[in-house]
């Protein structure tokens, strides 16, 4: 879906270049992270897909399209793009801002209306209430749902979102990440995320491509990436408690056997993920957890051992845990 | 009170005929600054090495008198309407440019970015997203150009060019204290006026923020 090939871009009077000769590609319908550290060209490769940034070489394909030669308006009508200070219009109403791109783009005032409504619902803003207010009497947290919904307004195949979560604290943005990533994976949107946190690109990426100086160092499932890090850089990115982050990937009903907890043991729905089991194992000092059905009663059980056989274990484990 | 009436009633039209001039003066002069001030602050806006040079040749002319730029007119283009209303433009566009080009400039570049991001053309960048948020500075700068027009227009009478002017020149001239006073008035009153009127634009335009000019 989108793909790039030997791009790079070096800015007028840099020594060398921001961006250099990356490859990239994120099939139809996946989230992709870019991580890394400040300056290593995050941004930059993501400017370069909307044309935002001119590539010095190589070649962008959006759509199966190359866009290098396209016309970069009408690319980027086809783009949604949200950025770290949402760049909301501040001297528009919350929906005029949303409207933005299916007014560019000549739909009807009833369809946008409509479009609006169902767009700002979405992000959980009441349309009522929020529409006809200014940016600048949102929260946070409330802006970046909007930004988002300005972004999927015309239902972009794309999304670009560059640190869109960055601007708001720990607990918003835990719930808008949860939320949002919910949203593109059922809208079936390919997406590009640029983030500082490791735990954010585990979260929302199917894959995370680890940048340092212009170069991808490691892109691959957030599974493998914990498990066999590529290099130095990347272990110290992924941080010294990678094991624990990855039992945050699978779900407890993955790893349940229909053996019995002890009645005392502590109780947890069957979409609780394995860190969270640990935790409250070790919490409750029991060697296991009971593993609750939908209707709230026990239907099996994970113990420690299990766990941390698991997490010992050097193969990769199936991802189910959101 | 009644000596001034008195002297209305004893000259009809003279008023109104130098204040209809006074104002068409200065709405010409003025027209023409926000055509200028407007497409130069534009044409500069995010181009220090432009705008440098350009916003500096401009504010020197701040420090030129009215009376001296109106006399300046004299030889290059004689008297009479044209060299005033040249003269009173050019006093009136630093204030209009200098506010343009700050008013652009101060736009949040995140803003401008994401505007690009969703697919707006240059020119629906500038139409749509920038001159409406640089809007209440540059109506600010509007604001004071025009109450600076419509004063210094009073002086262009030295070079021939009519207005309220004519009033107080011939009234101290002749010593004809009730016309000197009508003319002094009728001026006060226009400057007071157009002050409010753009004050009551600008706030309808801003939606009731007012800007610091
Ligand atoms: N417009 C520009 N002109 C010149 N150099 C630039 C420009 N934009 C970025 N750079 C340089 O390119 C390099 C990569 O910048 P980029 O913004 O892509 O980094 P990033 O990975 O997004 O960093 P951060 O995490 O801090 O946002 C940096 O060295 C930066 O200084
Ligand atoms: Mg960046």
């Amino acid at each position: 879906m989108i793909r790039l090939d030997a791009v790079s871009k070096l800015f007028p009077g840099a020594s060398r270049p921001a961006v250099d000769a990356i490859d990239l590609e994120v099939p139809a319908g996946e989230t992709c992270a870019l991580i890394g550290p400040s300056g290593c060209g995050k941004t930059t490769t993501l400017r370069m897909i909307n044309r935002l940034i001119e590539p010095s070489s190589g070649r962008v394909f959006v759509g199966g399209e190359d866009v290098t030669g396209a016309d970069p308006v009408r690319l980027r009508r086809g783009i949604g793009y949200v950025i770290q200070g949402v760049g909301l219009f501040p001297h528009r109403s919350v929906a005029d801002n949303v409207a933005t791109v299916p007014r560019l783009l000549g739909w009807t005032r009833d369809r946008i209306r409509a479009r609006v409504d169902e767009m700002l619902a979405l992000v959980g803003l009441d349309p009522a209430e929020f529409g006809p207010r200014r940016p600048a009497s949102l929260s946070g947290g409330q802006r970046q749902r909007v930004g988002v919904a300005r972004a999927l307004a015309a239902d972009p195949p794309v999304l670009l979102m560059d640190e869109p979560f960055g601007a708001v604290d720990p607990v918003v943005r835990d719930r808008l990440q949860r939320e949002v990533a919910a949203i593109l994976r059922r809208l079936g949107k390919t997406v590009v995320i640029v983030t500082h946190d490791i735990n954010e690109a585990i979260r929302m990426g199917d894959r995370i491509a680890i940048m340092r100086d212009g170069h991808v160092v490691q892109h691959d499932t957030p599974e493998r990436l914990l498990l066999a890090p590529r290099d130095a850089l990347v272990t110290e990115f992924v941080g010294p408690d990678r094991a624990l982050k990855r039992l945050s990937l699978v779900s407890l009903g993955a790893l349940a056997t229909t053996a019995q907890a002890p009645p005392d043991a502590p109780e947890l729905p069957a979409d609780a993920n394995l860190q969270t089991a640990l935790s409250v194992m070790l919490a409750a000092g029991a060697g296991a957890v009971a593993v609750l059905d939908e209707a709230g009663g026990r239907r099996g059980s994970v113990s420690l051992g299990a766990i941390r056989d698991l997490a010992a274990n050097a193969q990769p484990i199936e991802r189910s845990a959101s | 009170m009644n000596e001034l009436l008195a002297w209305i009633r004893a000259h009809p039209g003279l008023l109104e005929r130098t204040a209809s001039e006074h104002l068409t003066l200065a709405g010409t002069a003025l027209a023409a600054d926000i055509a200028i001030g407007l497409a130069l602050g534009i044409a500069v806006a995010g181009r220090p090495r432009a705008a440098g040079p350009v916003v500096g040749i401009v504010n020197a002319l701040r420090t030129v008198p009215s009376i001296a730029l109106l006399v300046l007119m004299l030889p290059v283009l004689g008297t009479g309407f044209a060299p005033s209303v040249v003269a009173l433009a050019l006093y009136g566009l630093p204030a209009i440019l200098v506010n343009t080009t700050v008013g652009l400039e101060g736009v949040d570049p995140e803003i401008v970015e994401a505007a690009r991001g969703q697919g707006l053309a240059e020119r629906q960048v500038l139409w749509l997203v920038v001159l409406p948020l640089a809007l209440p500075l540059i109506l600010a700068g509007i604001r004071t150009s025009a109450v600076q027009i419509v004063s210094a227009a009073t002086l262009a009478v030295f070079i021939g060019g009519g207005g309220l002017g004519e009033l107080i020149s011939a009234g101290l001239g002749l010593l004809d204290f009730p016309q000197l006073l009508i003319g002094a008035i009728a001026v006060a009153l226009l400057a007071l006026v157009t002050e409010l009127a753009f004050a009551l634009l600008q706030r309808l335009a801003t939606g009731g923020k007012a800007a610091a000019a």
